[in-house]
């Protein structure tokens, strides 16, 4: 009976989630009829059916996520009776064309062909790959186990660049992962791989939120979820995190960011103490440019970068996510409002491009909107320092005279890598943010 | 505030409204420039045309979504532009299309399973340019607009312009989108063909979007003004309207033919759309918009005039079954797409080719035939 693979829509996609299936078991459906809605990392998509005939199995359900390839429909001729031995033939039998010829296709672990016993001898290393083979489909086996002691193998020999695909390579040196540390089945090392190497195996998620009996609703980790799962968990218990406070009168802050809102050349962007925090970050940077660093364990360095790409946490519908502003050190303040407008617009929208969310060197999260004093942020994966602006109230101050005022209070915190970061560099930062927001004409002084 | 590089206040649209022979309403119009002369039995084969374009768009896209194919440039809201072009070209003439004019291929009577094997990623062509006169479809934007000068230059040499002979004269014909009007390769050509006064019509569909990068980013002022510049005539014409873009580029390559010179033709469209099939437009552009041009769709104006002038219906539903057929036609055709022998490649760099790349192609042979069960 003809199953439908999941094909690849995108070029190069890899999987894709099962959104609305379209027709039923038992359905008639004609060559070219939607069968079922999915959506990729790129968009969502109608898939036609391949087939006419009736649907005799829905073969994934909605809320899967299916690797490209797999089969998700069977859909049986109208005109034939098959009984059910048919489903079960001997997958042997000489397909006259596999469904799946373009795109990457189904990643089969079994070697499609092997190299025939003539081949050179096991004294000769392994034929280099030819770029032009598709290696996923023609895999070479390892060269047989040699018969005796053979004579060295020059070092240069000995230690290969493991292969992988760009991805995993990312994974791995995101992890700090070597890859030839990495045991691996086959000649390429996997995603699970690494992920097995790391031991945080990712289990398959849930097929769909479904009530429990005990009342409980089991909601399925994907999506940015997962992403910010991920991206916590690595972070958290990779980076010694320090966390420091600053409790500051900002009241002259408050007074400026009333002017600027009347100022005309300000009239089309959005002014909040957010955006002064933010200049005050830039500012601050220029003094102890180690809170806009980044440890690389692989290499054994420490990267300082030179702009500021300045993350601003969002939350949206879909979750937490954390796009950046580049370059946000060079632009002026009405600039810096733009491009954080525009950024958060995008974000509620939900319209972040991934590549948004990479390259970030420090974040601000404003947690004050939510009415919060203060709290110890993680930092964002890849980052040495993160600072959580606390909700601005007016509470009773003492001023230089002693007199007890109301001001406009708030609570910063500042968290950093300690393996980047030592707490004078942390503290002098802080302070400094703090000394611009408790009166914006230091920032002059930068 | 303001902004001198402010995308926003362009105004691309206010020129001379665009030549059009048939309203949306499937009215005929007069035109003080241009009219279409065919008779009822012409506009009926245009409207096959456009009906069967449809159709190897359509399936093209749906065998894609089935596996069969890689990629897929649908031209769908296109149809008009390309056919009313199309089929203004003579044998003699030479079509030099880009990656979306599946239309124009057509048109030059090459089989569509060609263009299948393209975006399967079977072959690079299929076809010999020079048997029907249409070049293979060229992804570089705006490359192809070189490629017409030249050729077109070279006809000029060749003593094959202006001789008044019409089944001898020829002219080029480059087509061509508002993204590739950006390109240096697109003014470089506007400005030879015009100081060379080449026989060629560049032929722009203006759909509207390079992508997602809408016109108003692409040009401050209408495509077809850029001609003036270059000194050459530019024309406006309603790109859905199959008869207004048959008789504008009937002139303009009548013009050409005779010696008299190039001509910018932007044919105002729409990708109804995606960019390919790996896009999502929706993330760049509004459903009001795209509703908007649905209801100025190429086909339906065409189909409305013909039933006003008494065509059967038996007709459109013989037409329906042809288009049918035509879609069955690509599907097995697909099925039957050969796979590539890679050690090809090596044969197709030059005519003859050369001791390194006999050499490379013999060591991959070896490599490849190292494997058991290798069909070479």
């Amino acid at each position: 009976m003809p199953e439908f693979k999941l094909p690849d829509v995108g070029e190069g996609l890899t999987e894709a989630e099962i959104i609305t299936w379209q027709v039923s078991v038992g359905d008639t459906v004609a060559i070219n009829d939607v069968l079922v809605e999915i959506e990729t990392a790129k968009s969502l998509v109608e898939l036609p059916s391949p087939y006419a005939g009736e649907v005799r199995a829905l073969l994934v359900s909605e809320g899967d996520t299916v690797l490209v390839g797999t089969p998700i429909i069977a859909i049986g001729s109208a005109d034939v009776v098959e009984d059910a031995s048919v489903e079960t033939r001997p997958s042997a039998e000489p397909a006259k064309r596999e469904a799946m010829l373009v795109g990457y296709g189904p990643r089969t672990d079994a070697p499609t062909r092997r190299r025939r016993p003539s081949a050179p001898a096991s004294s000769v290393p392994a034929p280099s790959r030819v770029a032009s083979v598709d290696t996923e489909r023609v895999r070479q086996p390892a060269p047989p186990t040699p018969p005796a002691p053979q004579a060295p193998v020059p070092p240069s020999r000995l230690k290969l660049r493991p292969l992988a695909k760009p991805p995993v390579r990312k994974l791995a040196k995101d992890l700090g992962i070597d890859l030839a540390d990495v045991p691996t089945t086959g000649d390429v090392v996997t995603r699970a791989d690494v992920e097995a190497f790391a031991g945080r195996v990712v289990p398959d998620a849930p097929v769909a939120a479904r009530p429990d009996e005990a009342g409980e609703t089991r909601i399925p980790i994907k999506g940015v979820r997962k992403f910010t799962a991920e991206a916590m968990v690595r972070s958290a218990f990779t980076a010694p995190h320090v966390t420091e406070w600053v409790t500051l009168d900002v009241s002259r802050t408050m007074q400026l960011v009333a002017r600027l809102k009347s100022d005309p050349a300000f009239g089309a962007v959005k002014v909040s103490p957010t955006l002064i925090a933010a200049k005050a970050i830039c500012l601050a940077m220029r003094r102890t440019p180690e809170l806009n660093a980044r440890w690389d364990e692989v290499a054994q360095e420490i990267v300082v970068k030179k702009a500021v790409n300045l993350g601003i946490a969002a939350a949206t519908a879909r979750g937490l996510v954390v796009p950046n502003v580049v370059g946000a050190d060079s632009l002026s303040l009405v600039e810096l409002a733009a491009a954080i407008g525009e950024l958060t617009t995008t974000a509620r929208e939900g319209r972040t491009q991934p590549a948004q969310m990479t390259g970030g060197t420090f974040s601000l999260t404003n947690i004050g909107v939510f009415g919060i004093d203060a709290g110890t942020p993680i930092l964002n994966p890849g980052e040495s320092g993160i600072l959580a602006l606390g909700s601005i109230e007016r509470r009773a101050w003492v001023d230089e005279e002693d007199n007890v005022v109301p001001r406009w209070v708030t609570t910063l915190a500042l968290s950093f890598d300690h393996r980047v970061v030592d707490g004078e560099q942390g503290s002098r930062f802080l302070a400094d943010v703090a000394a611009i927001l408790r009166d914006p004409a230091q920032a002059l002084t930068y | 505030m303001n902004d001198p590089f402010d995308p926003t206040t362009p105004d691309t649209t206010t020129d001379s409204p665009p030549v059009q022979l048939l309203t949306p309403a499937g009215q005929r119009v007069t035109d003080p420039d241009y009219s279409y002369d065919g008779d009822l039995a012409d506009v009926q084969d245009l409207y096959r045309d456009l009906v069967m374009v449809r159709r190897i768009d359509t399936e093209a896209f749906a065998l894609q979504r089935h596996g069969e194919l890689g990629l897929w440039p649908p031209l769908l809201g296109q149809e008009a532009a390309q056919v009313g072009a199309g089929r203004a070209m003579r044998p003699q003439d030479f079509a030099f299309p880009t990656y979306r004019d599946h239309g124009i291929v057509w048109c030059r009577g090459e089989d569509p399973t060609y263009l299948l094997g393209i975006f399967r990623g079977s072959s690079l062509g299929g076809w010999d340019p020079a048997d029907r006169h249409v070049a293979l479809p060229n992804i570089i934007i705006g490359a192809q607009t070189l490629h017409a000068t030249g050729y077109a230059m070279g006809l000029t040499i060749d003593g094959l312009v202006g001789t008044g002979t019409p089944d001898r004269d020829a002219a080029a014909m480059a087509f061509l989108g508002d993204g590739a009007t950006s390109q240096g390769d697109f003014n470089e050509a506007l400005d030879w063909a015009a100081v060379h006064q080449a026989p060629v019509v560049f032929f722009c569909q203006n759909n509207h979007y390079a992508i997602s990068v809408p016109l108003e980013r692409q040009t401050r002022v209408p495509i077809a003004q850029r001609a003036d510049g270059f000194g050459l005539p530019g024309v406006r014409v309603d790109g859905n309207d199959v008869l207004a873009c048959h008789a504008v580029t009937t002139a303009a390559l009548q013009r050409a033919r005779d010696g008299q010179g190039p001509t910018l033709v932007e044919a105002v469209t729409y990708r109804m759309g995606a960019h390919t099939t790996s896009d999502d437009p929706t993330r760049y552009r509004e459903a009001s918009e795209v509703e908007a041009w649905k209801a100025k769709d190429p086909l339906e104006r065409v189909a409305t005039h013909l039933r006003d002038e008494g065509v059967c219906e038996e007709w459109f539903a013989a037409l329906d079954t042809e288009a049918d057929a035509l879609g069955e036609h690509l599907r097995e055709s697909c099925q039957r797409i050969p796979e590539p022998d890679l050690a090809s490649l090596f044969d197709q760099v030059f005519v003859e080719t050369t001791v390194e790349l006999d050499q490379q192609k013999a060591e991959y042979v070896a490599w490849r035939d190292s494997f058991e069960g290798s069909v070479a």
